[in-house]
């Protein structure tokens, strides 16, 4: 029961970290490895707009939100819209603005116990016999809503039409009118704000450290890759599988070897099959 | 410069070249100096490096540059010849590194065979590993390579082997600085040549065939992964002797040969000296460690500073200084009336 239970929490876990990758990735085609790099500031974010500003939480958050997606925005249109296309120049410019960033916020002190966020709601709940605290089955919540606003934007608005459409088939989407590059800001600045609402939920389970901005970003790739890039979905399928394998792994070999399992999977899944377990083959632009 | 509409810019190639198609016979001194000049400031400053600054620090340093050297001419010929991007230096030189200090510390061999057998075994363990992610392409093939260090990190630290966390002490040093230095400066001019010929042997040419469109390579009955295998042997041989004397000059291998270091800073100095000239990554290691070990007070705040620049020019001046510099070399240039 320990294991469906926590194995739950986690897998949502994985899927909150891994949307904001794959969302942008499905759209855009740009693998964004700064992820890891905005789900940090957005913790920042929240934690000066409620310890330095003193404001109220619903406002702080939503100003970190915004702020969040400005970020994301102004680093597509800034910088990664030049180096769009050259695989091997976004990947570099991705990852040097998130080292970058990341490595920024080390410098004022981002690693040992000073900064926390607050929890929503102190407590433990017992689930069949399991004890479990408010944060976490509120993470079950949230990840649970992120997911049906999402189905929901992508269905039933024009703009989250549009982003299917481009994720669909860039060419064609251009012919109906969507401009591809507002659609890019678009995914990126909610893609980070997807990353901002990962932080809120996940961080104070922790503190603000800039090592959670690497471990998220690994295990945002994880998800994606073995759910196959920009696959929707599959991310959510592969969180699944991936959160369940991890707390096993807990559970009967230990802890050391969590991330290891991750590793693994993205290794395994790009040797064996490179579009992921659920996502679409695509032989030849993946591998010869 | 004038940008009116009336002028334009017009560009001429100097006449002279070498190992191209055409035979051209070179007479005189000023044409061979035009050749040679590059060439020999480039070996002989090389070789007088050492002498030039003979503090143990700098030495020190000028070891790390041609280590990160070696491994920038390696990412670029992956990258730009056979386009495959590897972010996976750290791998290299973590291998390598390993081998050497499990060799020298566990068995007590003697360097003069550590580090050879290092280099070899070491490159032969990575291509091995290596081989199942051949087929990947672009995106998939970075994030392969990146993960292989990171996992190899975990293993030895969840399983507590080779040390743990504390590394393998008690590796044999260099005799003396000399030695030291003029070992890896040699190789470094060695391997930049010989790559150099490399590249423009019939080889080279199906190399960047793979690059260009490897369809068309296994249309003729060549086998890409084999090209691919070979390439990635020759990488590592470079990165496995880096990390090879890296664990000899520290005297001890550890985690920290895994670290992101050995695979960003490779990049870096590819992209700002100029990628696919293979001279331009080692003039980027001359110039991004040296920075890098000067603002060493900064703490991290360096890797900011070093990430800053690695995204302007990726913006701004993706060709890079060589290519830059070639050209104004290479060519006459002058404002021309329309």
């Amino acid at each position: 029961m320990d294991i469906l239970v926590y194995g739950t929490v986690n897998s949502l876990t994985l899927a909150l970290m891994a949307l904001g990758f794959t969302l942008v990735y499905g759209v855009s085609r740009l693998p964004n490895f700064a992820h890891g790099a905005l789900y940090i500031i957005a913790g920042f974010a929240l934690w000066a707009g409620l310890n330095t500003l003193g404001l109220h939480y619903a406002i702080s958050a939503l100003l970190a939100l915004i702020a969040i997606g400005i970020v994301g925005a102004a680093m597509y249109q800034g910088v990664l819209i030049r180096v769009r296309g050259m695989a091997t120049s976004e990947i570099i410019a991705s990852y040097a603005i998130g080292l970058a960033i990341l490595e920024f916020l080390r410098w004022l002190g981002f690693k040992g116990m000073t900064y926390t966020l607050p929890v929503f709601k102190e407590g433990i709940i017992w689930i069949f016999g399991v004890p479990v605290d408010w944060q976490r089955i509120l993470i079950i919540i949230i990840g649970a809503m992120v997911f049906v606003f999402l189905w929901a934007f992508t269905h039933y608005t024009k703009i989250g039409l549009a982003l299917r459409g481009m994720a669909q088939d860039e060419r064609a989407a251009m012919m109906l009118g969507i401009d591809s590059d507002r659609m890019a800001i678009v995914a990126m600045a909610l893609g980070s704000i997807l990353a901002g609402v990962a932080a809120f939920v996940l961080l104070p389970l922790g503190n603000i450290a800039v090592e959670a901005g690497y471990s998220v970003l690994i295990l945002a790739i994880a998800v994606c890759i073995v759910g196959g890039l920009g696959s929707w979905v599959g991310a959510l399928l592969a969180s699944f599988l991936l959160g369940f394998l991890q707390i096993l792994t807990d559970a009967k070999i230990g802890s050391h070897f969590r991330i290891v399992v991750a590793l693994m999977a993205i290794l395994l899944t790009l040797i064996l099959r490179p579009s992921g377990l659920f996502g679409r083959q695509k032989e030849l632009e993946e591998r010869v | 410069m004038r940008r009116d509409d009336q002028y334009r810019l017009e560009r001429l190639d100097r006449g002279i070249k070498i190992r191209t198609g055409g035979i051209y016979a070179i007479s005189s001194w000023r044409e061979m100096s035009y050749l040679m000049v590059p060439r020999l400031v480039l070996i002989l400053g090389l070789l007088a490096l050492p002498i030039l600054m003979p503090s143990a620090y700098w030495q020190r340093v000028i070891s790390m540059v041609c280590i990160y050297a070696l491994l920038a001419i390696g990412f670029d010929l992956l990258a730009h010849f056979v386009g495959l991007v590897s972010l996976g230096g750290a791998f290299f030189i973590g291998v390598g590194g390993y081998l050497a200090g499990i060799l020298s510390s566990y068995k007590g061999v003697p360097m003069v065979l550590t580090i050879p057998i290092a280099t070899l075994g070491g490159a032969i363990i990575c291509t091995l590993l290596l081989v199942p992610c051949l087929p990947l392409r672009g995106v998939y093939f970075a994030i392969a390579t990146l993960m292989y260090p990171l996992i190899l990190t975990r293993f030895i630290e969840a399983l507590n082997i080779f040390g743990g966390t504390d590394g393998i002490v008690g590796v044999s040093g260099f005799p003396s600085q000399w030695i030291e230095q003029y070992l890896i400066i040699t190789l470094v001019i060695m391997v930049l040549f010989s790559i150099r010929r490399l590249v423009n042997t019939d080889y080279g040419l199906v190399m960047r065939g793979v690059k260009d469109n490897d369809q068309a390579v296994r249309a003729s009955g060549i086998s890409i992964t084999q090209v691919k295998a070979v390439a990635v042997f020759i990488t590592s041989l470079m990165g496995c002797f880096g990390g090879a004397y890296l664990a000899h000059i520290y005297m001890w291998s550890g985690l920290s040969q895994f670290a992101l270091d050995f695979s960003i800073i490779p990049i870096a100095a590819t992209v700002i000296g100029g990628g696919g000239t293979l001279v331009g990554p080692i003039l980027g290691a001359f110039i991004l460690v040296p920075i890098n070990e000067l603002l060493r007070e900064l703490g991290t705040l360096r890797i900011v500073f070093y990430c800053v620049i690695l995204v302007i020019f990726i913006m701004f001046k993706s060709e890079g200084l060589m290519v830059y510099a070639e050209r104004k070399y290479h060519q006459f240039q002058q404002w021309k009336k329309v």
